[in-house]
């Protein structure tokens, strides 16, 4: 059992380069038109990314089952499972080859293999038509295996690996549909962003792991008491430009909306269930030193307060549902910061648990809904109620559980991180304007939460259908389909998926302050009652006009997009620019003038040498008189 | 006991260029397979030293050979491997066969073969590239200060008529200032050498080494650590000293532009390795501040001149700047760390920037041009192999963690994190943070070339219409875009725009006045090779050439501890006095 870690990992890692090699190779032999040889291929593509990934997740539950929910209810941590590989020497710190599963990694590791088989087999049916799904599903492996080691990790430096590979995936994932120069753009840009955090985020473990003297997480852990609050102030905020990168928070939280450009069941596998989390999953792993630093927590609690309202309003606005999806995942994450900034990891990963089942869920539903109209924009939706009756009632779940209404999970996780962030008001670490800050934010957020989980509810499902004229199926959009409801492998996972976005609550205890929960209830239904009345009076107008003046600003996330481009990009190409003509005139310029000064002083030196026997005659002369006049003044 | 098999690693690849001169004409016939054989020897003999080296000892140098050759000067014939040179020894002697398998293996009339008669001089090719082998495996394996000057200076030749000769349209500017530029760094560098010499009476490196400056005064050290590093300085190259690179790179043949990058810059820093750090240690300690400074400068001054660049190959060009920076900054950290992480980055930019030149190689016999915008995109729907293996090398390039880029840059930052106890660390935490940002601007020129090239919908048809119907594809690539397609049928226009556009925008990116008129050029290489026979995706000598380079980068980058374990006793005793 101690191999598992390993094994869990290692085996999505071989099935994604079995996917990139060996679907295509040695070639088939098939006689036939190539949609036969085609399906060939996909059908051993389909074997490489299923298996590997649902023995992945028997492993993980293995795991899991000793601890259970060990962590969300606070018992006391057992002993880690997993061993150590060796170590890379480096000459400093070695790097230490541990992977292992504790209470926090099980629970996780189980949310990641599940969602990502779920995602997997979702995208047989999603991605039926695609020929290059070999790769696609391959980097899904790739995926999986990259978020299964930051998950097991017990270095950070073998964390950070899988951490980077994440984002890699997630750049080849979002830019699946490479022919769209929108969606490349896209790709590019989740990459940066992230990027910039992640190196924050490396220099933070430099610091972490230089004043503990090693990089595994034990150690680190272990040697916090030690450090010096200036030490850990500066390794948590370092850490915290990584956690804003991946998590997609404020200020490095553009790219997530833009990442909706990639294939729906990759927004909800990568940037909604899985790798946003990862951030979150960090700041409870490193808790301890978290909890060491006020500064940062209150950093934290600034950027989740500011985030979680500022997104659920961007979603309020948006017209395109996977857009909706991506601004309420930046709201939630920024829930669970918020509930880490409060001082509850339990809580917060509570929410993260729950949170991957019922946004996974809703993604996957937002695809079958697309994959039905062949668009993503909510305005040509509506009256799919009747002709999606389960993605109806599974989706349905999902709004429920997002909106906080029990008894869905979402309901029970998202009491205890409002109820932290009550007790934080009192006798908390934040200081208390971060702590009034932070909960104030929070009740505002549930009321929107519920006006913009309702909007989307009704706008799709409700009212007339719209009859649109089917467009040519671009890249970046499914394709559609003549089909009432979408095919059995995506149907089987999104009913799979709402159970525990309906139930897991129950599973994982429950804990239940009514104050609390009756507070965000009202206020959630107090949001979606208000859209609800706008919608009624004029079913076919866009509730969001509530917003009045602030609906543009609101439809555009206040426009930070065009202002990093002003302030950041624009700045970095002009200095590129100037780059190249400096290094052509200035430093490529100063080697060229010397050399066409050598010239030119060689050009002054030929003209003696003329031919000229007489002058040369001269010269010699001349030299020989002035070695013998010198030679008679200074001897 | 197994001294000889250093001065066969020389002697192999010396007695091939010899007989060539020897017996040309009993030689043409089998000339393809000739530098192939002899690259191939030498690179079993590469594998037989490493394989006989001793694991356990990789501190001290081993299998050496210590001959006295001119006794009057004290110049001694003494070669010899430890942990720091034997990896670059082996990936000489990988890098020269894969060039060779590359040239030879394929069917001799596809584009960019040059051992053809037609195309080139076959015989004075194979020569040069067999002198160069030997001038650069010699440079990895001397321990005698003059022996490691004369193979340093061996190289410069054949790079050079490598250039001159089989080099693009201007490439007699670039090989005249390739030579003349690295030249005057080598005289620099002698005169350090020279002081070193005068100073404590011997030339033998590993003596020096362990007398870590003893018998030289501070004053002396810095002096001469200056020459010999201001000499390397130009080889590696360090920013303000590269201008030499990207023309180098951009006119070079594929073959010379894998070794120029893959080899001949190792040399440079392997330098500051083998000589300056261990012999003056002093003269390090004060020097290293600025070279670590003069190495951020060039990490992040060459990542924005890739941004801006058009041709891919000058790209890639000054994308050695902006790594080699990061070597740089590892060496100058002066910490086991920062030096493991500067040789481990040194390997994988030779692996990396290898393959990534094949590919701009492969590229440009395919277009007919490297310039990005020309190339229009959508090469994953036109040659998918080709674009895939791009996009692998190009992620490799930009650090990612599980290929090999990744652990030399994190290395080099994280000795910058904690220098030498003598250096002022708080300038080191702004090199590490200026590097940190350098990372983010690689990633950055990397996935917008990528984005440029690989992605988007091609300007020119897919490859299945180009191979079935090779006349109409011309036609309508003509009007579409700017490919060589509209080059074959208005080459004057066409010429005339780009000279016209190029002062507005990026006409610093071109130095040399003659590159405006490169679809000229387009027509004389390619006369009337049919287009489907140009745009076929990967072919066999290509997938030969490339897959070991794969297979490695993907292998360091998995398993970091085959290089670290044995560059780190090394690397322990170099610093010797300074750790």
């Amino acid at each position: 059992m101690t191999t598992f870690p390993l094994l869990a990992v290692l085996l999505p890692f071989a099935a994604a380069f079995a996917g990139l090699l060996l679907s295509r190779r040695p070639r088939l032999r098939t006689p036939g038109p190539p949609e036969t040889r085609g399906a060939a291929v996909r059908s051993r593509a389909v074997w490489f990314a299923v298996t590997p990934t649902a023995a992945s997740a028997v492993l993980a539950i293995w795991l899991a089952w000793g601890p259970g929910f060990a962590f969300i209810e606070g018992a006391s941590p057992g002993e880690p499972v997993g061993r150590t590989y060796g170590t890379i020497v480096t000459g400093g710190i070695p790097i230490s080859l541990t992977l292992q599963a504790d209470d926090l990694s099980a629970i996780l590791g189980v949310l990641v293999t599940l969602v990502a088989l779920a995602v997997q087999i979702y995208s047989v049916g999603y991605l039926h038509d695609d020929p290059r799904y070999p790769s696609y599903s391959a980097f899904i492996s790739l995926f999986t295996s990259a978020m299964l080691l930051v998950v097991y990790a017990g270095d950070l430096l073998v964390l950070y690996v899988g951490w980077e590979i994440m984002g890699v995936c997630s750049y080849f994932l979002i830019g699946h549909w490479w022919e769209d120069r929108a969606n490349s753009r896209a790709a590019v840009k989740a990459f940066l962003v992230t990027r910039l955090g992640d190196v924050g985020f490396l220099f933070g473990i430099f610091v972490l792991g230089v004043s503990a003297g090693s990089f595994r997480i034990d150690d680190v852990l272990g040697k916090v008491p030690e450090m010096s609050t200036g030490t850990l102030v500066a390794a948590t905020m370092l850490l915290l430009a990584g956690v804003a990168g991946k998590s997609a928070q404020v200020p490095l939280h553009t790219w997530l909306p833009d990442a909706m450009a990639g294939p729906t069941p990759i927004s909800a596998l990568i940037h909604a269930a899985t790798m946003v989390a990862a951030g979150i999953f960090i700041v409870a792993r490193l808790f301890p030193a978290f909890l060491a630093a006020r500064p940062t927590l209150d950093v934290l609690a600034v950027i989740a307060a500011l985030g979680m309202l500022g997104a659920a309003l961007a979603a309020l606005a948006q017209d395109d549902l996977k857009r909706v999806l991506a601004y309420s995942t930046v709201s939630q994450l920024a829930y669970m910061a918020g509930g880490l900034a409060a001082g509850s990891d339990s809580a917060a990963i509570f929410h993260l648990l729950t949170h991957g089942a019922f946004k996974a869920l809703l993604f996957l539903c937002a695809g079958a809904v697309i994959h039905h109209i062949g668009s993503n924009l909510m305005s040509q939706m509506g009256g799919l109620r009747r002709t999606l009756p389960i993605t109806f009632v599974t989706m349905t779940v999902g709004f429920a559980a997002l909106m906080g209404i029990p008894p869905a999970s979402g309901f029970f996780s998202k009491d205890a991180l409002l109820l932290t962030m009550e007790r934080a008001l009192t006798g908390g670490r934040l200081t208390d304007a971060a702590a009034l800050l932070l909960y104030g934010c929070a009740l505002a957020t549930v009321a929107v939460t519920g006006a913009y989980a309702t909007r989307a509810w009704l706008r799709t499902f409700f009212g007339e259908a719209r009859v649109v004229a089917l467009p040519e199926p671009q890249p970046g959009t499914a394709h559609v389909v003549d089909v009432r409801e979408a095919p059995r492998t995506m149907l089987v996972p999104i009913v799979l998926l709402a159970i525990p976005a309906l139930l897991l609550a129950f599973a994982g205890g429950l804990h239940l302050d009514l104050g609390v929960a009756a507070l965000s209830v009202v206020l959630a239904l107090l949001g979606g009652g208000v859209v609800y009345a706008f919608w009624r009076s004029d079913p076919v107008a866009d509730p969001s006009r509530l917003l009045g003046p602030f609906l543009v600003p609101c439809e555009r996330a206040f426009h930070v997009d065009s202002l990093y481009a002003a302030v950041f990009v624009r700045p970095t190409l002009a200095l590129a620019r100037l780059v190249v003509r400096t290094d052509d005139r200035v430093v490529d310029g100063a080697v060229r003038g010397s050399g066409r000064t050598a010239q030119g002083l060689s050009g002054m030196l030929r003209l003696v040498q003329n031919g000229n026997v007489q002058l040369y005659v001269t010269g010699l002369l001349a030299g020989v008189l002035l070695i013998v006049v010198g030679a008679v003044v200074f001897t | 006991m197994m001294g000889w098999l250093p001065v066969a690693l020389l002697a192999v690849p010396l007695l091939g260029a010899l007989l060539l001169l020897i017996s040309p004409a009993l030689l043409r016939p089998v000339l393809r397979g000739y530098g192939l054989a002899f690259s191939g020897v030498t690179l079993a003999l590469a594998v037989v030293l490493a394989a006989t080296f001793d694991y356990a000892q990789a501190a001290r140098p081993q299998l050496t050979v210590d001959q006295p050759w001119i006794p009057g000067l004290g110049l001694r014939f003494h070669l010899g491997v430890d942990g720091i040179s034997l990896p670059l020894v082996v990936l000489t002697a990988l890098l020269t066969f894969l060039c060779f398998a590359y040239l030879s293996w394929g069917d001799a009339r596809a584009p960019g073969q040059l051992l053809t008669p037609a195309t080139g001089r076959p015989r004075a090719l194979v020569f040069t590239l067999l002198v160069l082998e030997v001038g650069m495996i010699g440079t990895f394996l001397a321990l005698d200060l003059l022996l490691f000057f004369v193979f340093f200076e061996v190289v410069l030749i054949p790079m050079y008529f490598l250039i001159a000769i089989w080099g693009g349209k201007g490439r007699r500017g670039a090989s005249i200032k390739f030579i003349l530029y690295t030249l005057l760094g080598s005289v620099v560098m002698l005169l350090g050498l020279l002081l070193i010499w005068a100073q404590t009476g011997t030339l033998d490196i590993v003596a020096l080494s362990q007398a870590h400056g003893a018998g030289m005064s501070r004053g002396v050290q810095v002096l001469a650590f200056a020459a010999v590093g201001i000499g390397l300085a130009v080889k590696t190259p360090m920013w303000p000293l590269h201008t030499w690179l990207p023309d180098a790179h951009t006119e070079a043949p594929t073959v010379g532009s894998v070794l120029l990058a893959g080899v001949l810059l190792k040399m440079g820093t392997y330098g500051f390795a083998r000589i300056a750090i261990p012999i003056l240690p002093e003269g390090a300690v004060v020097i290293a501040p600025w070279l670590g400074a003069l190495a951020v400068v060039g990490i992040v001054y060459g990542s924005l001149a890739c941004l801006a660049q058009r041709d891919l190959k000058r790209m890639i060009a000054y994308s050695s700047v902006g790594h080699m920076g990061f070597v740089l900054l590892g060496f100058a950290t002066l910490t086991t760390v920062g030096i493991n992480g500067a040789l481990f980055a040194n390997v994988a930019h030779g692996l990396i920037t290898g393959l990534l030149f094949f590919l701009a190689g492969a590229i440009k016999e395919r277009y007919g041009t490297a310039d990005m915008p020309s190339l229009g995109g959508g090469m994953l729907a036109i040659l998918p192999h080709l674009g895939a293996v791009l996009t692998f090398a190009a992620i490799a390039s930009l650090g990612i963690p599980g290929l090999a880029g990744f652990w030399g840059e994190m290395l080099a930052l994280l000795g910058a994190f904690q220098p030498a106890a003598a250096l002022p660390r708080g300038l080191f935490l702004v090199f590490m943070a200026i590097g940190g940002l350098g990372a983010v601007l690689t990633a950055a020129y990397f996935l917008v070339m990528l984005s440029r090239v690989t992605h988007g919908r091609p300007a020119r048809p897919a490859l299945s219409l180009a191979a079935t119907h090779p006349a109409p594809a011309v036609a309508v690539a003509g009007p579409e875009e700017t490919g060589s397609g509209a080059a074959e049928s208005q080459p004057e226009e066409l010429g005339a725009g780009a000279a016209e556009s190029q002062p507005e925008e990026f006409g610093a990116a071109e130095p040399w006045p003659e590159e405006g008129r490169r679809p000229a050029e387009v027509i004389e290489t390619e006369p009337s090779a049919p287009k489907a026979e140009a745009m076929r995706d990967i072919r066999g000598y290509e997938l030969v050439a490339w897959v070991p380079l794969i297979v490695l980068i993907l292998l360091f980058g998995l398993w970091p501890k085959l290089l670290l374990s044995l560059t780190t006793p090394a690397v322990q005793t170099l610093l010797g006095a300074l750790s």
